[in-house]
């Protein structure tokens, strides 16, 4: 057992610190409200190698493992960093497995900034992809055709719903002409490679939806700890200080199952999509709680926009649910466990 | 990173193993049941034949000098098992506590019995008025030349039927703030003056009340300094240093497998195809997960020497409520067959579902109800202000 980080580790996730503490402050994630984007943030990640780290060698990029992109996220979500870089990633490692011209240029084209790959995570319905992550900003989506996955360009015809989370989201049209001229990136396979990077932006997620949990704790905890009510701190009250240990318990076990599961895609790949359920499953709801916890013991405060934590609740909501609720989450777990329902 | 046991550790999971294939069984499963004593000589013995009594002790003292990391493994497999540990486990304790502040007289005459399996120690330190509070306790003990004198009443002293000596909190000093006034004793119960009264609980575990009438004890057996008991106290719980159910919760999962496995609803579908079903067993599966992690943590940071602050009570916290939240979930989905009690013949997974129901209650009162261990995170872990 080694529950500490190797030192390249520490140094990787240092860096990442210093630069969201800079780019992403409270005043940068309202600034890029209601969309939900941040140019100069992005910019900064893609010259810090956010990309290419996602990709081995081989594709261009310097080979990093799922846990220092865990470990990445962590931060990525203590920031509520307003930039898709897990939807990047996820993209990117999904064109590095499916290889081919199509995919290998694209690639290219991501990691030098050219273009922004999405990949919407559901099939279109009624000619729609539906509330597409990233599909906002990105210039390119993957999606599933049958049991092809093609790429379509993104359109000014795509329509912005402003959404809960001041996610980048987008509904892109993708009626049954569109997808039957688009790029094919695999055919044949695509269930399989959606279900692969379901996997890695699932562990992905829970590493930020962790670190979310972490610092609505902090917030938490600080706030309990300068607010006096009855002559007393408030935080001294069992009503106030139980459950935040309750929810400080809760995000060092969603940090750790979220490393576990990101260290298991290289360690132990036999169980790493199980794990990577388990870790977004139980993320998920411990960012959802803490969030709440962390809010409501602001008192009328934790209400007004102008106090950070309403931030981390409407994104740990966001961030879950645009992929999938944790109550499917669990239920994922129990496919990988046990296999599908014979039913299904 | 690295979320792998050392292959030593597992080694030593498989040697356990073996032995428990050997030595546990269902009829001692169900013995250690009906009589609701986690004690048995022969089980004892054959721990101590093994060398394993207290395995993780230096071997000079007659351990085997096994790491927090091997100990990890050797109690998951024996809390998996539901092997009966308990006496043992507060033997151990206390003789740790003899080695770390005891004389050498109570060392000679405590630790090679304890390490061969021959005596039996029991706990007294809650009381009737004074159970999250321990450093309210009231019993007392006045001095008599040599000698002390011990009156009060201890509650929850598991084993003090087959116990040889109970560890005692008592208290010398009324004068002096509640926690600078206790004293801890090594008191042999075979004496006149020493009344145990049985009392069975929820879970089937038999415990007692002990009532202590002008019992006599020599200075001889005083651990630690006159006045100088929570210390001694502090010494005996921090030597628990990896506490929790991550194991229990193992079992629960075992059985509920086992039960969706072999079973099918009205229509003869499978259990396993039921989404509720799967739902409730993939919850088991994660909460597991986390509480070994939690787990496993604490014994990691002991072994890197970190100063393990509210890690080892987040362990405690958590697993205990997850196992009674999981237990309770499964009771659910199980259905009416999840009534059949533990050990009757027409229980699914022999009952092991039900029993849970009713052991992960304790777990989450005894050594520290959920409560304290809140208390413990938030001041300790968080830096949040004590209360009143």
């Amino acid at each position: 057992m080694e529950f500490r980080p190797s030192d390249e580790q520490l140094q990787l996730v240092s860096t990442f610190a210093a630069l969201y503490g800079k780019e992403s402050t409270p005043e940068r994630v309202r600034a890029a409200e209601p969309l939900g984007f941040d140019q100069q943030l992005w910019s900064q990640l893609l010259d810090m190698g956010a990309l290419s780290m996602a990709v081995d060698e081989e594709h261009g990029g310097w080979g990093a493992t799922a846990l220092d992109l865990a470990l990445v996220a962590e931060q990525h979500g203590r920031a509520l960093g307003s930039a898709p870089l897990i939807e990047s990633q996820v993209a990117c490692r999904l064109l590095a497995r499916a290889g081919g011209p199509v995919a290998t240029g694209l690639l290219e084209a991501v990691l030098a900034g050219e273009r922004m790959v999405t990949l919407s995570p559901r099939p279109p319905k009624a000619g729609w992809a539906l509330l597409v992550p990233a599909g906002a900003v990105a210039t390119d989506m993957m999606i599933r055709h049958g049991d092809t996955l093609v790429v379509v360009p993104i359109g000014d015809d795509r329509v912005i719903p402003e959404n809960v989370g001041s996610l980048p989201l987008a509904d892109v049209p993708a009626g049954e002409p569109v997808l039957a001229d688009a790029d094919v990136i695999l055919s044949g396979s695509a269930p399989e490679a959606i279900d692969l990077a379901l996997d890695d932006w699932l562990v992905l997620t829970a590493g930020a939806l962790a670190g979310m949990a972490e610092r609505a704790v902090e917030i938490g905890v600080a706030y309990a700890n300068e607010r006096e009510a009855f002559g007393q701190k408030i935080g001294a009250f069992q009503g106030v200080g139980h459950p935040l240990a309750d929810m400080a318990t809760a995000s060092a076990g969603a940090t750790l199952l979220a490393r576990e599961a990101a260290w298991a895609v290289a360690e132990e790949p036999g169980r790493s999509a199980q794990l990577a359920a388990m870790a977004f499953a139980f993320a998920a709801e411990t960012a959802r709680n803490a969030t709440d916890v962390a809010l409501h013991i602001h008192g009328g405060y934790g209400f007004m926009l102008e106090y950070d934590i309403q931030l981390y609740y409407r994104r740990s909501r966001a961030w879950t649910n645009v992929l999938m609720s944790p109550a499917k989450a669990v239920r994922r777990v129990a496919d990988k466990r046990y296999g599908p329902r014979k039913a299904s | 990173m690295d979320f792998r046991l050392r292959e030593s550790s597992e080694a030593r999971r498989a040697e356990v193993r073996a032995f428990l294939e050997e030595h546990m069984s269902l009829a001692l499963e169900e013995r250690v049941y009906r009589t609701g004593v986690s004690h048995d000589a022969a089980f004892t013995q054959a721990l101590v034949d093994r060398g394993w009594i207290a395995p993780s002790w230096p071997v000079e003292f007659g351990g085997q000098g096994l790491d927090p990391e091997e100990m990890v493994a050797v109690g998951e497999e024996l809390r998996l098992a539901d092997a009966p540990m308990y006496g043992i486990g507060t033997t151990n304790m206390v003789s740790a506590v003899i080695l770390a502040v005891g004389t050498d007289a109570q060392k000679t005459e405590i630790v090679p019995k304890a390490l061969a399996g021959e005596i039996v120690i029991v706990l007294g330190f809650s009381e009737p008025e004074a159970g999250s509070d321990l450093a309210a306790a009231v019993t007392r003990a006045e001095r008599d030349g040599d000698e002390w004198v011990i009156n009060g009443q201890k509650m929850f002293t598991t084993n003090a039927q087959i116990g040889d000596y109970a560890f005692l909190l008592a208290r010398t000093n009324t004068e002096v703030a509640k926690h600078k006034g206790l004293t801890m004793f090594l008191v042999p119960l075979d004496q006149p003056g020493v009344e145990i009264q049985a009392v069975f609980t929820l879970s089937g575990e038999r415990t007692n009340i002990v009532f202590y009438n002008d019992v006599r004890v020599s200075d001889a057996w005083r651990v630690g300094e006159v006045d100088g008991g929570w210390r001694t106290m502090t010494v005996a719980l921090t030597n628990e240093h990896a506490a929790g159910f991550a194991a229990v919760i193992d079992r629960l999962l075992v059985a509920a497998e086992s039960w969706a496995r072999e079973s099918t609803d009205d229509d003869g579908v499978s259990r396993m195809e039921d989404e509720t079903v799967r739902e409730a067993l993939g919850r088991t599966v994660i909460d597991l997960e986390v509480s070994r992690l939690l787990q496993r943590r604490v014994a990691w940071m002991a072994e890197a020497g970190e100063t393990v602050i509210a890690e080892g009570p987040m362990s405690k916290l958590f697993s205990s409520e997850a196992l009674k939240d999981r237990a309770q979930d499964m009771v659910e989905v199980v259905g009416p067959d999840a009534l059949r009690s533990y050990f009757d013949p027409s229980a699914p997974s022999h009952g092991v579902i039900e029993h849970m129901l009713r052991f992960s209650l304790g777990t989450t009162i005894y050594a520290g109800t959920s409560e304290i261990h809140r208390n413990m995170i938030a001041q300790r872990g968080l830096g949040l202000p004590r209360s009143g």
